[in-house]
């Protein structure tokens, strides 16, 4: 803001570097604006977590109150601490899940864009058909699929369809296609390096910085997935957290749904997915200091 | 080091498999599960394991509502379905038409004289099968704020016509109070309104379906309201909101017409309120009657894919008519059973806590739940209810217009089940 009144426009100086911009007003306000209408829930989602039973609907919307200890007690003691369960669930579901489909997408990726084989448009075009499939009508014809090999109500029934990440790979093209040059490739396997040896030491850290984004990508979508679980699932010890948080909604006409465990939950459940991304982003400004080839 | 994060990454993997692969064992013991959402349930169904160790059940529970009756299909078409699932009476002629529930009336022969006719009605769709055994209903009640109902001197309404004067006569005495609202967000509380004026919505005469939604009854209950709301004698809102909460909370809202299960509601809605309300049976349309319809309820079924069908359906008749499981029932999972002889003393001598001034609660509804109207559900439910918000949900908001809303909502609710491929009149 400060930069309006230091903007004082003299001849001089209109086309020098490193001058303050004026602030177009009109643009910041309505990104304000949208910035506000983000931030309002989660302000509500916070403050919400913090009212008991009785103050949630009866106080004032933003006014805090003094039940936040208490709520978490009440959440940690429902059905023995079933949350924490679903939590752990939650965890292992998008983190093997994520790293799993983070391997194969490099392993794709790397492959289509390095290697010429026949076929290896059609293969990029059908992976990219699949990027505009949502993934939510692929739910159920996935379980019928997992009902033949018997495995649904099992933790693999979420796992394994999350595994191919259409998304993933073509992320994954698009880095190695720009961050690992032919050049070192062809360098590499002069001197005597395998194709495998090459991937994994040579591509791999160079293609780093995408893998990370894929990698969180896939984190983030399968935290808050909801449908396949819910499709896959009957077993409520394997749930994830979306599902377990929505038994608690759910409960049958004659039980209230349970609000303030609810929204003490969902603010518990995004915790963890904020010291995630404040621990890998260093990955993401780590990008490839070091050109192997100069242009 | 990238060999021992590969080694890491198929270690979890397989982890992760054995612990997928549960099995069934082979010892003789029959083993059941059961998808339920009642809360408590499980420690209902550990009764009943501790008394039966060659029959155990395990409880999966679930989220209640129309995605489970999805989820139910889906799971049955591909073969994986528990044995047993708790279904709400409007589900049940969806899962029967996708022969998801099975026929069940050699093994249940002598539990029809437990319950109601008009809720043994529900479980059989009018034919002579039986595809569940009925839990929990919820009878439709007048519930009230005594105190402010004393304050302003009214009378608790008996019948309809009473009930609109008791809202002019509030209005009068005091303008920023309602008696209550015409919310269009809940079908099933006007369906239950409209079973008490005897409305059948659908139902079933050789080999075809009948859809009457917008028959005399059905008419006659939206007339009603319509009157009240245009007249700005109630409110227009919907419930289950924040300000509803508020309205009721701060007495704003005065009476509210739920089923059985309301205390349990109003306790988070209106916290402060507790021990000010009563209950009483609903206003009739003639003096002296005693109806009411129903909001809520559900049943135990028996899904086709069972491999233990007698097993499974006596483990169904011990939990809805055994006066053990009902009582645990009831005490676990604050129900309301709906087998007739469970419905006074024992856990239900006593007044739920937020009803604690109303000593002879249970016995009201006893009586009222003698008088629920049989309640006639149809393969679409979820289609007329979602027809109901849109169409009543615009009316309610002009405050005119009740009668093409009826309309609207009985063609969509026919073209719908016309389009499936149901034979179908109206």
């Amino acid at each position: 803001m400060s930069a309006t009144t230091s903007a004082a426009p003299t001849p001089r100086a209109t086309n020098a570097p490193g001058r303050p911009r004026r602030v177009a007003l009109l643009p910041t306000a309505a990104l304000l604006l949208g910035a506000l209408y983000c931030l309002l829930p989660v302000a509500w989602v916070v403050v919400a977590a913090t009212k008991s039973g009785d103050e949630l609907f009866s106080t004032f919307t933003f006014a805090p109150g003094g039940g936040l200890l208490e709520n978490v007690s009440d959440l940690h003691g429902y059905r023995d601490g079933i949350y924490w369960k679903w939590m752990a669930n939650s965890a292992l579901y998008a983190g093997v899940g994520a790293l799993l489909s983070c391997a194969v997408s490099a392993l794709a990726g790397y492959a289509l864009a390095i290697y010429r084989f026949p076929g290896r448009e059609s293969v990029f075009n059908v992976l990219l058909a699949g990027v505009l499939m949502p993934p939510v009508i692929l739910a159920v014809p996935q379980y019928l699929l997992l009902a033949e090999a018997d495995l649904t109500d099992s933790r693999l029934a979420v796992l394994l369809p999350v595994l191919l990440s259409p998304y993933g790979i073509y992320l994954a093209r698009i880095y190695a296609a720009a961050s690992v040059p032919a050049d070192v490739v062809e360098a590499a396997r002069m001197d005597g390096s395998g194709e495998w040896r090459i991937f994994r030491s040579i591509a791999v850290p160079m293609m780093r910085p995408g893998l990370v984004t894929i990698f969180l990508f896939q984190f983030v979508a399968i935290w808050n997935n909801f449908l396949l679980p819910y499709i896959m699932l009957s077993d409520d010890e394997k749930f994830p957290l979306t599902l377990g948080l929505f038994t608690l909604l759910n409960q049958g006409s004659n039980t209230p749904a349970l609000y303030t465990l609810v929204i003490t939950g969902a603010l518990l459940a995004v915790l963890p997915l904020i010291a995630l991304f404040l621990v890998i982003q260093r990955f993401w400004s780590l990008d490839l200091l070091s050109g192997a080839v100069k242009s | 080091m990238r060999h021992r994060a590969f080694a890491i990454g198929a270690a979890t993997l397989l982890a992760v498999t054995t612990l997928g692969g549960c099995g069934s064992s082979d010892d003789g013991t029959v083993r059941l599960t059961y998808w339920a959402w009642a809360p408590g349930m499980e420690e209902v169904v550990a009764l009943w394991n501790e008394a039966n160790p060659d029959i155990q059940v395990t409880v999966k529970k679930q989220a209640s509502g129309d995605e489970l009756v999805t989820k139910t299909v889906t799971a049955a078409q591909a073969g994986t379905a528990p044995d047993l699932v708790q279904a709400e009476y409007q589900a049940l002629p969806t899962l029967a038409s996708n022969n998801v529930t099975a026929d069940i009336r050699a093994e249940v022969a002598d539990v029809e004289e437990r319950f109601t006719p008009a809720v043994w009605q529900q479980v059989t769709l009018g034919t002579d099968a039986v595809y569940a055994l009925p839990q929990d209903s919820g009878p439709l009640l007048f519930f009230y704020r005594a105190d402010l109902f004393e304050e302003f001197g009214l009378d608790v309404p008996t019948t309809w016509d009473e009930f609109a004067d008791t809202a002019r006569e509030l209005n009068e005495v005091a303008p920023d109070r309602d008696l209550t609202t015409f919310s269009a967000n809940d079908a099933g509380l006007f369906a239950g309104l409209a079973q008490q004026a005897g409305a059948q919505w659908w139902t079933t005469e050789t080999d075809r379906w009948r859809v009457a939604i917008d028959d005399e009854a059905g008419r006659r209950v939206s007339a009603f309201w319509e009157e009240l709301v245009a007249e700005e004698l109630v409110d227009n809102q919907p419930m289950y909101t924040p300000a509803w909460n508020q309205a009721l909370n701060e007495g704003r809202q005065i009476a509210w017409i739920a089923g059985v299960w309301a205390p349990g509601t109003l306790a988070t809605a209106a916290p402060d309120t507790e021990g000010r309300w009563a209950a009483a049976p609903l206003p009739q349309w003639e003096a002296g009657e005693n109806a009411t319809g129903s909001w809520g309820g559900s049943s135990t079924a028996v899904t086709t894919d069972t491999d233990h069908l007698p097993e499974a359906a006596e483990f169904a008749t011990w939990l809805n008519t055994d006066p053990e499981a009902l009582t645990a029932l009831v005490q676990q999972g604050g129900i309301y059973p709906a087998a007739t002889d469970a419905r006074t003393g024992g856990a239900l001598a006593e007044p739920p806590p937020f009803f604690a001034n109303q000593p002879d609660f249970y016995e009201t509804v006893a009586e009222v739940a003698e008088g629920a109207a049989p309640a006639a559900w149809g393969p679409n439910v979820t289609v007329a209810y979602s027809a109901f918000n849109n169409a009543f949900g615009s009316a309610a908001g002009r405050r005119a217009g009740f009668e093409e809303a009826l309309a609207v909502m009985q063609r969509t609710t026919f073209d719908d089940m016309d389009r499936l491929g149901f034979e179908v009149v109206q």
